[in-house]
Formats: structure tokens, C-alpha cells, sequence
């Protein structure tokens, strides 16, 4: 095999054995790998509860890693969401995908629960465990020096978990390397609830390569399109700023969230912008292994700059004006290893129950809480819709499908509207990414303020980003490069032959198992969709932009639409016709 | 009708007119069509049910055909009948874009989806272009618009190296003299309307003053509208257009970003920025346009040194200095990487009146408002146009290669 090792790690971490499972070729190329093949070997595990031992979390990485690809350094982690109950997959950048392949596996499926804390090591020389039992309770930075420490693992991969999975932050992560965050739904606590506390993985072996010429050729013309790009190199650009480069357009396009998705506009912000951290804290670069882009920025001091969603939400979303107050809460959610997205909202909600303004004070000392599962903490770590509901008013939690909104407002751009009501994992901005062509203009720009005729797009955008995921690839190149030239990475990769249209498909068999999995575990239409409040409220309009509530007729129509689309009946259930015609059991 | 429809019928007239007011179809010819749940088209037509085959065998949500009009469709026409399945233009937006240009040779979906699901766009021997898009039909304009651009390119350009090395066959040499005089009403005229003076500095002025002179770049046909960039330097701004703007189309899609970088929303600013902020530190130049006149980017790849050692190279690479007058003509790659045009174009227009960017396009500058740079985007292109004229009848005493 080319690309792909051909073989993944299963380890049963209650009886402490490990076997490798090796699968027919022809199942890596209808999956491709990350979110594609880990879905696969979810399926049939999928109507056990998130905590049942059984359930399996499963590590995957595709085809691309740990070769010259471009951003082929991401991989896939996957299970039953604790946050939603909904299926939930995060792709996470750093060195763990390209280690595990040079350890000779495409992944990791763990099952079972050990009886205490443990840490599992894996190299080209086998496989072992570990008592973690020390780490409990150490901060995020701490475990990873730790585990670098550790004798020949000093360039391994470390996946961790911190103290908010330990005690129960049901969107507590699992963080890699230090700083790469699987982060949303919770995937940390379904590690911790295993008793799973790291994972080290090194080893040196090379991934296969068909055609290395060819290969050249596809990074040739995915790197001319990424320096063609301003949104990822230009002067202006994530490379410069970091994902915090889109913060002054939120702003300018008045669909920045604020004060709990009440309003749009958020006074302070024009001092709290990407140039304003990268002035503050004297920022260099940093990224994932395999990029060039380096989207990541850390200060002079070491300090860790916060992404967009954080930069966000933790200031408009609550309204707090401090820059120094939203690094360091971003600091506190990195050393407890937990989602900012979903604390920021929570918090957001809590404040707006309470009817208090959450200060820089009251904003770190609740995270610390959330973190140490302490005082308000504990019910506020369950998340915002558990919180609000436990408040009698499950409405004002800004969620989908139980999962926290990401720092777009729908009523800025509408087609997040239904990308977010859609979205398999709940509340998530990045399975259709709509703000790419409503925002930010590419492939071309599509009007921002209509929701007419975006089903397709967004299904399409859904099959796509799919098939990123399963690559496993950047989304952020897809700002500049398409599947027609991943396409021919894939062939050079894999002596695939495939075409940008072919892995659309590939791509829309993906998502609609996983509609299925989900459809399993009870959610049908009535969970596709958004609070009331998008549909009744006007944003912040200004004199020249006007930020109407979503249409909510138009918003069912495209939701019908959508269906038709995707073949699902008109509750948003899978239809026994669809399922053939997508070779999947029903 | 739902509201969808109307909304989404409203984009394919738009792009079907487009293509007319352009110059590259006949009234009537596009056929566009859309699809949400539904297909629409902008008009009937007997094809319609093999291309609705097409668009719904394709996850696509639209899609552009016609039959562009002389002296475009004849030279299409003539890369089919001269290539196996696909043909490979060198210039700036094949490469980085296009990457190739399929051929068929039946309107079918079976010969078509193939050749779709590959890339964004392909020709038909004999009928036209057929183009898609995933998020709007605009793109598969783009698309359509590229191809003519690439394919009208590659012809002049392959036909001067052939006449220069003896190999130009009899068929290129008969089409010449129809090919040239059909593609003189797409010579630059003077604008329409007059082109405001400066210098400015009111935002208001600014704007207006780039929104009129990008019409008039379309409309004088040196630049296919969605590519080519424009700005100006006032107020410690950089005024640039965005992104995958359309040149016709600048009002609300111009970026003013600031020169200490002090704020991110020109992030949708084209990506040329770097380029066109270096120009204006380096002197006193105010106004800065960025066509893709045909004729330039043809001489532009035209270089006859003999045993080069940049071959196939000189679109990053060239270390001779070639001029069209007193224009010089530089290597770049579009944007910000290594190789781009970011570094070696602010140079270049030092103390000139514009540049050449290999394969791609020219860039002219102004010191008061877009009047000079418009004219000297025009003189270029009839320059450029005569020198490859000249360059044809006079090529047997050229050395060989
Ligand atoms: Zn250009
Ligand atoms: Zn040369």
C-alpha cells in the first residue's frame, strides 16, 4: 500500500492487551482515513452511551501524513459526543498524525476503561502502559514537559488530557502537543472517562510514496495558490495575524456576537484586534508540522495568543474590554484542557440568566471554577444548554443540538444559519463554513444576507470539508486550494485515481453515515436548527448595514431544501433509497 | 414561483448578460443554469435536458455554455482539432488556475461529467465552453472568461515560436488574417466616459474614481473583469480592490487598509496589496491599475534567447532584461510566496510608467489619478500588438533557435 500503512492499533485499556487490525484496501479508498475511516469504525459501535466502556474513541490519520503533502500534518479524533450525544470528530493539527504513521499505524481505536490512571507509549518497538496517576491534577504545560521528559520521547507526540476532563467538563479536550486542541464536544472527558491520561507516540518509519514527481507537482500548484491567497499570506493574512485576522472584519461587518448573540456590534473591539495583540505582546509564528502557513502566534514571554473563536467570545460575547483578561482565560482553558468556545458561551449565558456583567475578575475566577469543577463551576462545566434548562430557560442557551456557537452571528451571514442547524456535531462553524464565500469571498463572493439557494452550498460545503477532514488536510488551504489539486495530491499519494468531483462523493457517503448515526440516537429536524432568538431579533445595524433576524420561512424552506438535497426525508431522517445508493446500511 | 427561484434566476441573467456585454457571446447564446433543490435555466433550449444530466450528475450548483463568438471560438476550435483530450496553456491563469483545458468533442453527459469532474470548465469542438460552479455561477464566468483568455493566448504565442522555428503549420497561417481582424473590436478604446482627475483624497473621491476607472479597464476589454486589481494611496491608506472582485463591479468592494497595518479588515483585499503598498513607499506614484491585456501577456512569454537557461522557467526566473519600449518585462508568481511578483514588481516600476508581469498582465502607475495609468495600460497594449505584429511578418530573418 501507498499512503496508507495498512494497519491500526487497537488497544483494550481494560485488560491492558493491544492487536492490529488491517483492513481491506478497498475500505481505506471509500474512507480515504481521519474522519472518513474513523466513522467507519464507529458505525456499528454508535447507539452505545458516550461513557460505556465499549465506546470506542478512536485516533485516525489519513493518507497525506507524513508526507510531503502540503499541511498533511492533521489527523482525526472521533467519538460519541458527552456535550450533544451527537457523533462528534475533531481534526487537530501538531506532529501526533504524522508520528503515529512513522510508528506504523493509520491509527488508534481505544476501548474498554482502566482501573486507574494510565498513560499509553507507542513506538516502532511495541507497545506499553504506564501508571499517570502523578499527572492528575498538574495543568496542561506541566504533563507535556513531563512527558517530553520521558527517556526517547522527547519528539514524540503527546495527546493529553488536563484537569477539566478529570472532573467532568463535558467539553473538556484532549490536547496535543501542548498547544493543538481537539476542543470541541468533548472528546477530553471520553478520553478521561476511560482513565486514559496521555498518549506518546515516536517513531522514524517513512510513509509510502507512488509517485514522488507527481507529488512535487501537486505541492507546486497548491503552494502557487496559497502564496496567491491574501486571506492565508498576504500582509493581512491568518500567517501574519493568526486566525484573530478576522476579527476586524467581524467587526466591520457588524456580525461580531455579542453580550449572549443579543447584539452584533461590540464598542471595545476596535483596540482589541489581531494588530492590537501582535503590538502587546511582540508575537512570532508557530504552527503545525508540515505547514508553512504557521497560523499559530505566541508572544515575546512565551505567552499563548488566543485564535479568533477566543479572541471573540471572550470579549464581545461577555463584554469584557480587557486584552490581558481574555489571554489569560484562553491561558486558564489551555492549562485545564478545555473548549474555549463552549466556556466563553456558557459563561455568556450564565451572565445573561444572571443578569450580571461578567469582569475580567469574576470572567477567571468562574473558568478557574469550571476548571476545578468547583462552586458554580460544576453546573456551569456541564455546559450552556444543561445550564440554562436547570435555570428554567433552556432558550437563552446559543446552541445547536446542544453544542455552543463558534463568534459568527447567523444574522451577519445567513448561511451559517442553516450551516449550523445542520452541522453533524451540534453548534459548529466548520462543516460548511458558508463565511468563506459570504464573508471572506471565496471561491467567489455569495450575498451574506440571503439564505436562498444556499442548501446545496452548504451541502456541498459539508461533502467537501468532509472530504478535508479525511485527507487529513488544512481547512484553511481550502481558502485558496480546492479538491482538484488534493485530488492529484491523493493519486501521487496512493495511486488513487480520483478527481475533485469523485471525493465529493466520497465525501457525501461520509457525512451521510454520519447522519445516520445520529438519526439513531434520536435526532431528526427538530434538532436541525437555531434559537429563536436569530429568528426574532435584530442584530446591531449601523448606518449603512442593516442586520436583520433570519427569515424564519425562508430558513424551513432551505432546511426542506436541504433534505431533498441530501435525500433525507422531510423530518431530516435517512431514507432506505439513499442508503443503497450510498452502499451503506440503513 | 418561490422566492428562491426568483432570487437565483436573477444570478444567471446577471452572468448571461454579462458574457454579452463583455464581447464574448452573441445575444442569446449562454445558457446558464443554476440548481438548488431545482434546476433553473436563464432560457430554454433544446440542450437543456442533456446539460441538466450534466449539472445534476455533478455535485455543482451551477453552470455556464455557449458558444463564444469570433475570433475566440474559431481559436478553440483549432486547439481541439489539434489535441488528444486536453490542451495546456503556460500563461498566469492556467497555471495557477486551470491547470489544463479538457477537450470533447459531444455535448453528452457521458463525455462531458468526466472531463467536469476533473476541472471547473472544458471545450467542445465545434460547440462552445461548458463551465461549472459550486457556490454561484460567477464562477463558472470565471472560468469561461479564463478560457478564452488562455486559449486566444496560447495561440498567438505557439504560432509566433512555430513561424520562428519553421514549424507553423498551414491551417494557423490561413486563420491569421480572420483571427486579427475579428479581434479588433476588442482593441482598447478611450473610455466612455471621461476618467476623473486628481489628486484626491476624500474617501468618496477615492472610491469613485476607482470605481470608474475599473469600468473603463473592462470596458475598453483590457482585463477580463474578475481578474486585475486597482488602487490608491491617500491618507495613510492603501485603497485596493478585493479580492476576486470584478473590476465593473467595485462599488462596496474596496478595501482601505491601513499602512501601519493597524486593523485586519483588508484581509479581502486583493492579493496583490503587498505589491502595490511597496510601489507607493517606494515614490510618489498615487494611483496604480492592473489589467490583463492580451497582446502584453503574449509578447510577454515571447522570448527568443537562444539556449536559455531559465527554459520553462521564466515565469518565476529571467535574467535578461526584456523591454516592449521602454517597459520592462519581469518574472513573478501572483501574491506574497517566494517567487512573487510582490517582490520583483515595486522594483520594476521605479521610475517607469508600468510593468509587464510574464505571463500575466501589466501594471501601470499614476501620480495624481487613474487618467495616465488607463492611457499607458492602452499605449502598452497597442505597442505590445504591434510588436508581435511586426515580429510575425518579419520572423524569417529572426535566428533560429
Ligand atoms: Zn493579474
Ligand atoms: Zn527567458
Amino acid at each position: 500500500m501507498h499512503g496508507w500503512c495498512g494497519k491500526i492499533l487497537r488497544v483494550n485499556l481494560g485488560d491492558q492487551t493491544t492487536d492490529e487490525l488491517r483492513l481491506d484496501p478497498q475500505i481505506y479508498a471509500r474512507n480515504l482515513g481521519g474522519k472518513g475511516l474513523a466513522g467507519e469504525l464507529l458505525f456499528e459501535h454508535f447507539q452505545r452511551r458516550w461513557d460505556d466502556p465499549q465506546m470506542p474513541l478512536v485516533l485516525m490519520t489519513g493518507p497525506l501524513n507524513n508526507t510531503s503533502s502540503p499541511t498533511s500534518g492533521r489527523m482525526t479524533v472521533m467519538s460519541r459526543s458527552p456535550l450533544t450525544g451527537t457523533i462528534c470528530d475533531a481534526s487537530v493539527g501538531g506532529k501526533m498524525g504524522t508520528m503515529l504513521k512513522r510508528a506504523g499505524y493509520d491509527g488508534i481505536i481505544l476501548s474498554g476503561k482502566s482501573r486507574s490512571w494510565s498513560g499509553l507509549l507507542i513506538s516502532e518497538s511495541g507497545v506499553s502502559f504506564t501508571d499517570a496517576t502523578q499527572l492528575n491534577g498538574l495543568g496542561i504545560s506541566d504533563i507535556h514537559t513531563h512527558l517530553q521528559a520521558a527517556p526517547g520521547m522527547g519528539k514524540a507526540a503527546h495527546a493529553m488530557i488536563g484537569p477539566a476532563a478529570e472532573q467532568g467538563v463535558r467539553y473538556a479536550a484532549i490536547v496535543f502537543d501542548g498547544h493543538y486542541f481537539a476542543g470541541r464536544g468533548g472528546l477530553g472527558l471520553v478520553m478521561a472517562e476511560k482513565k486514559l491520561k496521555y498518549i506518546s507516540v515516536a517513531g522514524q518509519q517513512k510513509t509510502a510514496v507512488f509517485d514522488s514527481e507527481e507529488l512535487k507537482g501537486a505541492q507546486e500548484e497548491i503552494y502557487r495558490l496559497v502564496a496567491a491567497s491574501p486571506i492565508l499570506t498576504g500582509d493581512l493574512g491568518i500567517s501574519n495575524y493568526g486566525t484573530g485576522a478576522l476579527y476586524d472584519l467581524m467587526r466591520s461587518r457588524r456580525m461580531m456576537p455579542t453580550a449572549n448573540f443579543r447584539q452584533t456590534y461590540f464598542e471595545p473591539s476596535a483596540a482589541m484586534n489581531a494588530a492590537a495583540y501582535k503590538k502587546r505582546y511582540k508575537t512570532k509564528k508557530f504552527g503545525c508540522a508540515g505547514c508553512h502557513i504557521l497560523c499559530k502566534k505566541v508572544g515575546a514571554k512565551g505567552e499563548i495568543i488566543p485564535e479568533f473563536e477566543t479572541m471573540s467570545h471572550f470579549s464581545a460575547l461577555i463584554g469584557n474590554p480587557d486584552l490581558d483578561a481574555v489571554v489569560e482565560a484562553n491561558r486558564i482553558c489551555n492549562e485545564a484542557g478545555m473548549d474555549t468556545i463552549s466556556a466563553g458561551v456558557t459563561l455568556a449565558t450564565y451572565a445573561e440568566i444572571s443578569g450580571q456583567e461578567l469582569g475580567p475578575e469574576k470572567l477567571l475566577k468562574l473558568l478557574a471554577d469550571i476548571a476545578a469543577g468547583r462552586g458554580e463551576g460544576a453546573a456551569l462545566g456541564q455546559g450552556s444548554l444543561h445550564f440554562a434548562t436547570e435555570a428554567g430557560c433552556p432558550e437563552v442557551a446559543m446552541v445547536s443540538k446542544g453544542m455552543e456557537f463558534p463568534a459568527y452571528d447567523p444574522r451577519g451571514a445567513q448561511g451559517m444559519a442553516l450551516a449550523y442547524a445542520t452541522s453533524t456535531r451540534g453548534g459548529c462553524h466548520l462543516r460548511a463554513y458558508p463565511i468563506s464565500h459570504e464573508i471572506l469571498r471565496k471561491p467567489v463572493a455569495t450575498d451574506r444576507f440571503s439564505l436562498s439557494g444556499k442548501a446545496r452550498i452548504i451541502k456541498i460545503s459539508e461533502d467537501m470539508n468532509a472530504v478535508v477532514d479525511s485527507l487529513t488536510a488544512c481547512k484553511f488551504l481550502f481558502f485558496a486550494a480546492s479538491l482538484e489539486e488534493y485530488a492529484r495530491a491523493l493519486y501521487a499519494v496512493t495511486g488513487m485515481q480520483t478527481s475533485a468531483q469523485q471525493l465529493l462523493t466520497i465525501g457525501e457517503r461520509i457525512y451521510y453515515r454520519e447522519r445516520i448515526m445520529n438519526a439513531r440516537n434520536g435526532f431528526s429536524a427538530k434538532d436541525d436548527d437555531i434559537p429563536l432568538r436569530f429568528f426574532e431579533q435584530s442584530g446591531s445595524s449601523s448606518e449603512t448595514i442593516q442586520i436583520a433576524p433570519v427569515n424564519r420561512q425562508e430558513f424551513l424552506q432551505e432546511r426542506a431544501a436541504y433534505y431533498r438535497i441530501r435525500g433525507l426525508d422531510e423530518n431530516g431522517l435517512p431514507t432506505a433509497e439513499k442508503c443503497a445508493a450510498l452502499g451503506l446500511s440503513c | 414561483m418561490r422566492c428562491i427561484g426568483v432570487i437565483m434566476l436573477k444570478l444567471l441573467n446577471k452572468y448571461a448578460q454579462k458574457l454579452v456585454v463583455h464581447g464574448l457571446c452573441a445575444q442569446d447564446s449562454p445558457l446558464v443554469g443554476g440548481v438548488n433543490d431545482v434546476v433553473l435555466w436563464n432560457r430554454k433550449d433544446p440542450r437543456s435536458a442533456e446539460l441538466e444530466r450534466i449539472i445534476t450528475g455533478l455535485n455543482i450548483n451551477s453552470m455556464i455554455f455557449a458558444r463564444p463568438v469570433e475570433p475566440f471560438a474559431s481559436i478553440l476550435d483549432y486547439h481541439c482539432r489539434n489535441s488528444e483530450s486536453e490542451f495546456v496553456p503556460e500563461d498566469t491563469e492556467t497555471r495557477t488556475f486551470l491547470h489544463s483545458i479538457p477537450v470533447a468533442r459531444t455535448l453528452t453527459a457521458t463525455e462531458i461529467i468526466p472531463l467536469l469532474q476533473k476541472r471547473t470548465g472544458c471545450v467542445i469542438e465545434g460547440q462552445g465552453i461548458i463551465c461549472s460552479g459550486t457556490v454561484s455561477p460567477e464562477q463558472a464566468f470565471v472560468v469561461f472568461s479564463s478560457i478564452i483568455f488562455s486559449a486566444f493566448v496560447k495561440f498567438f504565442v505557439d504560432f509566433a515560436y512555430a513561424l520562428h522555428s519553421g514549424t507553423a503549420d498551414e491551417e494557423a497561417k490561413n486563420m491569421l488574417p480572420e483571427l486579427l481582424a475579428a479581434y479588433d473590436q476588442f482593441l482598447p478604446t478611450s473610455p466612455a466616459t471621461a476618467l476623473e482627475t486628481g489628486p484626491f483624497s476624500m474617501p468618496d473621491e477615492i472610491l469613485q474614481a476607482m470605481i470608474t476607472a475599473g469600468q473603463a479597464t473592462v470596458d475598453a476589454r483590457m482585463v477580463d473583469s474578475f481578474f486585475g486589481n486597482i488602487s490608491y494611496f491617500a491618507n495613510e491608506h492603501v485603497y485596493i480592490s478585493q479580492t476576486g472582485s470584478s473590476m465593473d463591479e467595485l462599488a462596496s468592494c474596496i478595501d482601505a487598509c491601513p499602512l501601519d497595518n493597524s486593523a485586519s479588515t483588508g484581509i479581502t483585499a486583493s492579493s496583490e496589496l503587498v505589491a502595490h503598498r511597496d510601489i507607493y513607499l517606494a515614490g510618489d506614484q498615487r494611483a496604480i491599475l492592473h489589467g490583463h491585456p492580451k497582446f502584453s501577456v503574449i509578447m510577454s512569454m515571447l522570448c527568443f534567447e537562444h539556449n536559455c537557461e531559465n527554459r520553462g522557467k521564466c515565469h518565476i526566473r529571467c535574467n535578461k532584461q526584456r523591454f516592449v519600449d521602454d517597459i520592462p518585462i519581469i518574472p513573478g508568481e501572483v501574491g506574497t510566496g517566494p517567487r512573487g511578483l510582490s517582490h520583483t514588481l515595486p522594483p520594476a516600476v521605479q521610475g517607469r510608467r508600468g510593468a509587464i508581469v510574464y505571463g500575466h498582465g501589466v501594471f501601470t502607475v499614476g501620480k495624481h489619478d487613474f487618467c495616465t495609468p488607463f492611457a499607458n495600460l492602452a499605449k502598452i497594449e497597442k505597442s505590445c500588438r504591434e510588436a508581435y505584429l511586426k515580429l510575425i511578418t518579419e520572423s524569417a530573418s529572426l535566428p533560429r533557435f
